[in-house]
């Protein structure tokens, strides 16, 4: 805080004498102005932040970008050579990167989907005047705070072929034994699925719950009383004033389901097989196990587009939500 | 429900329709506590298993036996963990990067957060959008050259990299989150102070400071169980196990097969949980509200 603009005096600023006029209630308010000393203030009260930002984000991701087009690797001795758009080419034609990226797909999907199912689910549950909500809730919130690595180790835990509880619950109701969920091809993928849908589903039940505890009760009181059943009184009252939450929630998980990484590599690093290879996964294993960099970063770059194009959905979506409201 | 708001008038009018629409509640009501009882199972259920796994010797872990409750709390684990899995040194090291990234990401985060809140305009708009950006960029791109960068300067594999990218990273949320808080505190307070004549340094500690405290003491929980949980980064700056943070000591455990000592695992996967269920049961109902906030506002 050694920054001396603090310092200065609150004097009202003299530079932009309009600017008083125009807002005559706030002309005294001492830091809401818009006049060009503060407009300075504020840069270098915000700097210190950017510095941090501009070494370690925004120069990575121009070099990033950069090195798609070369053939930089982490090998010794190797002198890195501009490519031009070799790697691209060699990417098109990299059918277990495509696999990847359709594994990626698929988990996104499905985990996103199953969440928002699952997570309205809760969330009506929790909306209604049940018992033991203080601990559901409490309950419901833990697996977002647990460590990633920490879920992974005890989802794999439960799958264990050996002596997990899921294997013996199945047996107990006759069902077939000692399935290796994650080892399995056919299993494999959905196994993880349901610990994506696990990990984030608190999050989309509280954002839910959240925006439903927003809807006026007599909308539901009056409805009922015209003899709306639960159904009916959902599907016309609550639906509707949840849309713009559901909209956005579902973008925004679709894109960090999309970016995940650590679950899945915690619990299979990818495999068997493949099955369960996220293109996060494949493009740090093409990195920094292969070690092949610039390869790896147009992998990147292609991913970061993918994004870029979710996210300008998701802004868009929004944007369109403000203009209609 | 609807039972008790019926008049004794209707009662007595229909009653052999009240009858249909009580079993009808009652039928719904099971459903509900049924379905509840299916999300507690499958929440609560994997937390329990851990739990009770930390609490099982080597012995039972390996038999085939499968049972929730062990047969007898066998407490050996938690000191084993400690001690001969190398987990105090990593757990030294995880709240070494904690505390010096909360540390980092507050001082650098208050005067932005303080203009975020106060000044409208471009920077404004400028600073919401980046923000939202940072939540979502894939840092898979972002790593490969970092990576580079740091190995030029020496910081890879080595914690004080590791707080540097840590801070950049937790601060667009931290950022968020305490713009939230100031905004919170009604100018007027502010103008006060300046009319008696109190510098703007004044004004923000002896006004603005102590009714921000508690903004303060949620971004710096929130960052540092944001550092205390991570594990991309770790994974790929940190490479000897000297240096090792909690969550790579755990995954190493896991990855290093043939005799994985579960017990200590798991009682170290507890311990490495302690942190943040702490900070959630404190904030959960600020956290609702901020999601809920971001969701919308985006």
């Amino acid at each position: 805080m050694s920054n001396t603009q603090l310092t200065e005096p609150l004097a009202p600023d003299r530079r932009n004498p309009a600017g008083a006029v125009k807002r005559n209630k706030n002309a005294k308010i001492p830091m809401s102005g818009v006049g060009r000393a503060q407009r300075r203030e504020a840069i270098y009260l915000v700097i210190p932040s950017l510095i941090p930002v501009l070494i370690f984000s925004v120069a990575p991701l121009l070099i990033g970008i950069f090195i798609a087009f070369t053939d930089s690797t982490l090998k010794r001795n190797h002198e890195t050579q501009f490519v031009g758009l070799d790697n691209f080419a060699r990417l098109m034609g990299d059918q277990y990167f495509w696999e990847s990226f359709r594994i990626g797909m698929i988990w996104a999907f499905s985990v996103t989907a199953l969440q928002l199912l699952a997570g309205m689910g809760l969330a009506l549950l929790l909306n209604s005047n049940l018992k033991f909500q203080g601990f559901t809730r409490l309950l419901a919130l833990m697996p977002w705070a647990m460590p990633p690595v920490v879920v992974a180790i005890m989802w794999r835990m439960i799958y264990s072929p050996n002596a997990g509880p899921l294997n013996a619950a199945l047996g107990f109701f006759g069902g077939p034994d000692s399935i290796n969920w994650l080892g399995n091809f056919d299993t494999a993928l959905p196994a993880v699925i349901v610990v994506g849908v696990w990990v984030g589903m608190p999050q989309t039940t509280i954002t839910l719950l959240a925006g439903m505890q927003q809807v006026p009760m007599e909308l539901n009181e009056a409805a009922s009383m015209d003899g709306a059943n639960a159904w009916v009184r959902f599907r016309s009252i609550t639906l509707p004033s949840l849309r713009p939450i559901i909209t956005s929630i579902t973008s925004l998980n679709f894109i960090w389901n999309f970016n995940s990484f650590g679950l899945v590599y915690v619990m299979t690093e990818g495999g068997p097989g493949g099955k369960t290879m996220l293109p996060m996964l494949f493009t740090y294993i093409e990195a920094f196990k292969n070690r092949n960099t610039g390869y790896a970063a147009a992998m990147g770059d292609v991913l970061v587009l993918v994004v870029v194009g979710l996210l300008s959905v998701y802004l868009w979506t929004q944007f369109r939500g403000e203009r209609n409201s | 429900m609807s039972a008790t708001v019926t008049a004794p008038s209707a009662h007595q009018i229909r009653p052999d329709r009240k009858q249909v629409k009580d079993t009808k509640t009652m039928f719904y009501r099971l459903l509900q506590y049924i379905s509840l009882a299916f999300y507690l199972i499958f929440l609560g259920f994997p937390l329990l298993w851990l739990i009770s796994a930390s609490f099982k010797s080597s012995a039972e872990l390996n038999s085939l036996t499968v049972s929730l409750i062990p047969q007898d709390f066998h407490l050996g684990n938690f000191p084993d963990a400690f001690e001969k899995q190398g987990l105090i040194s990593s757990a030294g090291n995880s709240l070494f990067v904690a505390l010096l990234t909360t540390l980092l990401v507050i001082l650098i985060s208050l005067p932005g957060a303080y203009a975020l809140a106060r000044f409208k305009g471009k920077i404004r708009a400028f600073g919401t959008g980046w923000i939202l950006v940072s939540q979502v960029f894939p840092v898979i791109l972002i790593i490969i050259p970092l990576f580079m960068i740091l190995k030029t300067v020496g910081l890879v594999d080595n914690l004080w990299g590791l707080v540097l990218v840590y801070t950049t990273y937790t601060m667009p949320f931290a950022l968020w989150m305490l713009q939230g808080y100031v905004a919170s505190i009604p100018v007027d307070l502010e103008e006060a102070g300046a009319i008696d004549g109190a510098s703007r340094l004044k004004v923000l500690i002896t006004i603005v400071f102590p009714l921000l405290k508690p903004g303060l003491i949620a971004t710096a929980m929130f960052s540092f169980v944001s550092a205390w949980n991570e594990f991309f980064f770790a994974l790929v700056l940190i490479q000897s196990p000297e240096n090792y943070t909690l969550p790579i000591t755990l995954k190493m455990f896991v990855g290093g097969e043939g005799k994985v000592a579960l017990g200590p695992l798991a009682a170290g996967a507890v311990l490495a949980t302690i942190p943040s269920v702490i900070f959630f049961a404190v904030l959960q109902r600020k956290l609702a509200g901020g999601m809920l906030a971001g969701a919308v506002k985006g």
